[in-house]
Order: C-alpha cells, then structure tokens, then sequence
C-alpha cells in the first residue's frame, strides 16, 4: 500500500459530537485510483467521516490530507431547481461553449442526453441522482466521494447505477470512497471494503473476489458473511442489505 | 509526523478547510454591533463641543440628556410615549393580524387567492399617507382615525411576506401530511405556519417599521397628545433638543421592535441549527 502514492491519508482521526467521540482514533489511506467502501451500521459516523473528507466538516484531531479536487454525490441529488439540467452539471465551472460540450458529454455517459434541457424538479429519483453523478464526473476529481447515493432508489435502478458507477470510475479512475449500506454493493464495486464500528474501523481487506463478482461465487459469499458478522448480523441466509 | 504523511504532502495532499462553524464569543458580536450608534453618538458630541453644530441647528448631547430629565420630570414625555406606543400597538396588531390571515388564505387556498389577491394588490399600491384626508372625514380626530392608519399602512408588507412565504411551502412535505389524514387546518397549523415562519418574521419587521412611520404621520397632522404632538409643539418654539429627544425616541423604538423580532426567532424556531440562524454567508 505504502508503494503507491495516496489520494487519501488519514492518521488518527477524531470527531466529537457531545461528549461521543463518532469517530476515534480512525487510520486509513486510499490509493489513487482505488475504490474503497465504507460498511457501517446506521448512525457510526460514515457521513461524518465523508464530509471531513470533504471538507464540509472539521476533524478533531488528527492529520487528514487529501487530494485538492474532490467532488461529492450526497444521498439526495440536491439539485438548484432554479436551473435546467446542464445548467446544474456545469454550475461554477466557467462559461462557454467548451464547458457546455464537457457538461453534455457528462449527462451522455449517465445516460441523460436528452434531458440537459429539462427542469430538475421533472426528473425521475434515478433521472436526478444520475445528474448528480454528471455533475461530480465532469469536473475530474481526483477523490470522488459518494454517500450512499443509491439508497433512495428501487432495486432494478440500483442495479443499473452500479453498474454505471462501476464503469465510470474504471474508465476516469478517480480514487472513490462509497459509503453504503448494501454489502453486495460493496462487493460488487469495490477494490476494497472496511466496515466503521464504534468509532473505528474494525476490518478493512482487498476483496479478491474475480471480476465480474458474482453473488454465486463461494468468495463472495464467504466475504459477504464476514462483513454482515461485523455488522452484526448472524445468519446463514444473509439479507440482501442491513439498515 | 510519520514518513507516510510526508510522503502523501509530498504527493499533493492537502487538508481539506472546513469553514469554521465555531460561534463567535457573545461578547464580541455585542461589542461590535453597539461600535456604529457609539460613533455616532461621538461624532456627534464632538461636532458639538467644537462649535460646528450649534445649538439652534441641533442641540449637543447633554442638551439633549436635561431636555430628556425635564420632560420625564414633569411627566409629559410617559404620557406622550404611553399614548403614541398604544396607538402603534393596536395598529400594529390589527394590521399585521389582518395581513396575516388574509396571507395564508391567499397563499394556501387557490379560491382565496383567487378572490382576494388582485383586490389586496390594487390596494396596495394606494399610498397609505393619501388616506389621510379620507379618514379624517370618515373618522374624525378620533383614536380610530389614527389606528386606522397604521393597521392599513402594516398590513401590506405582511400579506406580502405571509403569502409568499406560505406559497414556498414544501408541497412533498403537505402531501405526506395529507395522506396521514390531518386536516386542512392541521396541514397550515402544522407544516404550513412553522415553515413559513422566516417570512412572517420578516414581514412583521417591515410591519413594525412601518407602524412607526405611519404612527408619525398621524399624530404630526392633528393630536393632542403623544410623540408627534411633542414634535409639533417642540417645532414652534424652535426647541431643537425636545426635537432630538423625539427622534431618539423613534430610533430606539425601531431598536426595540428588531431586538424583539430577533429573540422572537429564537423562541418560535427553535428547530433552526444556530449556524443558519446566523444567515448561510456567513
Ligand atoms: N452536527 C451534528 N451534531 C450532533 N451530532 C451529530 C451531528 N452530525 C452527526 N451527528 C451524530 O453523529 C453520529 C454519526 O452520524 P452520521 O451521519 O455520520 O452517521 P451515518 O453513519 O452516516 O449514519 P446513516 O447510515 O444513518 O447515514 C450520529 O449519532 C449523529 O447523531
Ligand atoms: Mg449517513
């Protein structure tokens, strides 16, 4: 890990709310180009630690670096209502031409060419998330940072947006930390996976698992058992995902 | 610092800035909002004790501060300030409360808007200072002349804001509540009114504000007693400090009507994280 060069490096990281301590003592790196994500049961402290990374909270204590351009996708698409489609994926990036070519090339790759125009209050949930991700793509991060940004959306749509997100990354390699619920999607996305408990993270691993992953695949499932125990869930018949 | 941290900065990491959300010491935002009236307050003493203002162009602030202990002394100026301060009250009240019923109908109900909203923006336009004649031939010089006035003059930055703020009601959250079974009058008492509670408080500023001016035009046409009153009588016998007492009186008026507002944020939105309180900018 120490070979490649970081796009993340956190060292004892600290986050008080109250007197809880959300975050304690949290050591991590996420190499460039690498897809990590982040398990946890509700209410650990994924968003927190998500939104130092972004610099819309503060740490602490401890040493937090990270690449200077970074791009969020939030659990709900957050799109300005006062502005169409295009007009949104391209918000403060400089004017002209080129930028509405990059901006419509971005909306093309998720899909969305024929709504740059629309308003986003008319977008379908799936519509709109997938905006959002325009909208974090087109200005190239060098950490892409995603909360749970398919929970909000039906099953068949999630399928479809991970895979979009999949394919994405492959191809502009951002280094990209996924917070979720969902342990399949986790494995399905991700290089490696660490589940946060109490303030710490209590495993982070490389999944081997062979591409295409394949929920049927003994790998995957021993590692989908592995993550639900740190969750807290004991089953032999694992659920799809925990909340 | 372990080689691996220098390693990532050598990398072109850097540690992401979160604004700072720390609230400023109560002290210092105190300290700086009373630094404007105190300035103010010495560029005034100053231009005085040099001569460059004089007395009968306005008098300085110790003028100023006997005409303040003779006229509490002889009891002139309690009345004065009991009487103007009912009339603005009642105003105020009738006013505003008219407004703001007639805001939430307009704003929540279609038929409401409908029927109302062209009638109040007709009459919106009327400069409320040209009904004066009208209500003195209506009314008389009478106290409800005078309360008349000021509940016409605030009751239109109070539809406006009421209805406005009503109508960005988050449509998504009314219909969840619709489907729990609440009632309409549950819908605006609950989701309704909280949520358009910044308008309110903004329209009632701009309500207070104008009751005061509305208060002054009032009582400097025809009274006997109150502010305006003093004012008048102060203007002909040239007494430049009863003068300035009055308008203090109005400048700390419209203090007092803000400070009121501001703790009446506090109260009634409880809900309101202090940081947006404090305006996003910021
Ligand atoms: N601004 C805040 N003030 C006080 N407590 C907070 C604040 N933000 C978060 N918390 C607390 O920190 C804890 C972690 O919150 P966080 O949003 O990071 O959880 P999460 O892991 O993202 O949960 P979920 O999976 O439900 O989104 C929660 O218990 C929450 O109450
Ligand atoms: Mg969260």
């Amino acid at each position: 890990m120490s070979a490649t060069t970081p796009a993340v490096h956190l060292r004892g990281l600290r986050r008080v709310f109250g007197t809880r301590a959300v975050l304690d003592g949290i050591d991590l790196d996420i190499a460039r180009g690498e897809f990590l994500a982040l398990l946890g049961a509700s209410g650990t402290g994924k968003t927190t630690l998500l939104r130092i990374l972004g610099a819309l909270d503060r740490a602490d204590q401890g040493t937090v670096l990270v690449p200077p351009s970074r791009t969020v996708v939030f659990q709900e698409p957050r799109l300005i209502p006062s502005k169409r489609v295009l007009g949104n994926v391209t918000v403060g990036l400089p004017r002209g031409a080129a930028t509405r070519d990059t901006g419509r090339r971005a909306l093309a790759e998720v899909g969305l060419a024929d709504h740059a125009d629309a308003w986003p209050g008319t977008l379908s949930g799936g519509e709109a998330q997938r905006a959002a991700l325009a909208r974090a793509l087109v200005r190239e991060p060098e950490l892409l940072l995603l909360d749970e940004p398919f929970a909000a959306l039906d099953a068949l749509t999630r399928l479809r947006m991970q895979d979009l997100v999949g394919e994405l990354c492959r191809k502009h390699r951002p280094a990209v930390l996924l917070v979720t619920h969902d342990v399949d999607e986790a494995i399905r996305l991700a290089d490696r996976v660490a589940v946060l408990r109490d303030g710490a993270l209590v495993r982070d691993e490389t999944v081997t698992v062979e591409r295409p992953r394949d929920a049927a695949d003994p790998e995957f499932a021993a590692l989908r058992r592995r993550l639900l125990a740190d969750l807290g869930v004991h089953q032999d018949t694992a659920p799809q995902h925990v909340n | 610092m372990t080689t691996a941290t220098e390693a990532a900065r050598a990398a072109g990491l850097v540690a992401p800035r979160a604004r700072a959300t720390a609230a400023r010491p109560r002290g210092l935002s105190l300290a700086l909002r009373t630094l404007g009236p105190v300035a103010l307050l010495a560029a005034w003493q100053i231009s005085s004790a040099t001569g460059a203002l004089t007395p009968d162009v306005l008098a300085s602030p110790g003028q100023v501060l006997q005409a303040v202990q003779e006229l509490w002394g002889n009891g002139q100026l309690a009345d004065a300030l009991s009487t103007s301060l009912t009339r603005a009250a009642l105003g105020l009240l009738f006013g505003a409360g008219a407004g703001l019923v007639l805001g939430v109908v307009t704003g929540f109900f279609r038929l409401g808007e409908e029927l109302l909203d062209s009638a109040v923006q007709v009459l919106r336009t009327v400069p409320f200072l040209a009904l004066v004649p009208l209500f003195m031939v209506w009314f008389g010089i009478t106290e409800t002349a005078k309360i008349a006035l000021i509940g016409v003059a605030t009751s239109f930055p109070m539809y406006v804001s009421a209805s406005g703020g009503v109508r960005n009601t988050d449509r998504k959250l009314v219909e969840a509540m619709r489907s729990f079974g609440l009632s309409r009058w549950a819908v605006v008492r609950e989701v309704v009114l909280p949520g358009a509670l910044p308008a309110l408080l903004s329209g009632l500023r701009l309500s207070m504000t104008l009751s005061v001016i509305a208060l002054i035009a009032a009582e400097e046409i025809n009274s006997t007693e109150g502010i305006g009153y003093l004012m008048a009588q102060a203007q002909n016998f040239s007494r430049t400090d009863v003068l300035a007492v009055c308008i203090l009186i109005y400048g700390l008026l419209g203090l007092a009507a803000d400070g009121a507002v501001r703790v009446l944020e506090r109260v009634l939105m409880p809900w309101r994280p202090t940081g947006a309180r404090q305006g996003a900018g910021r």
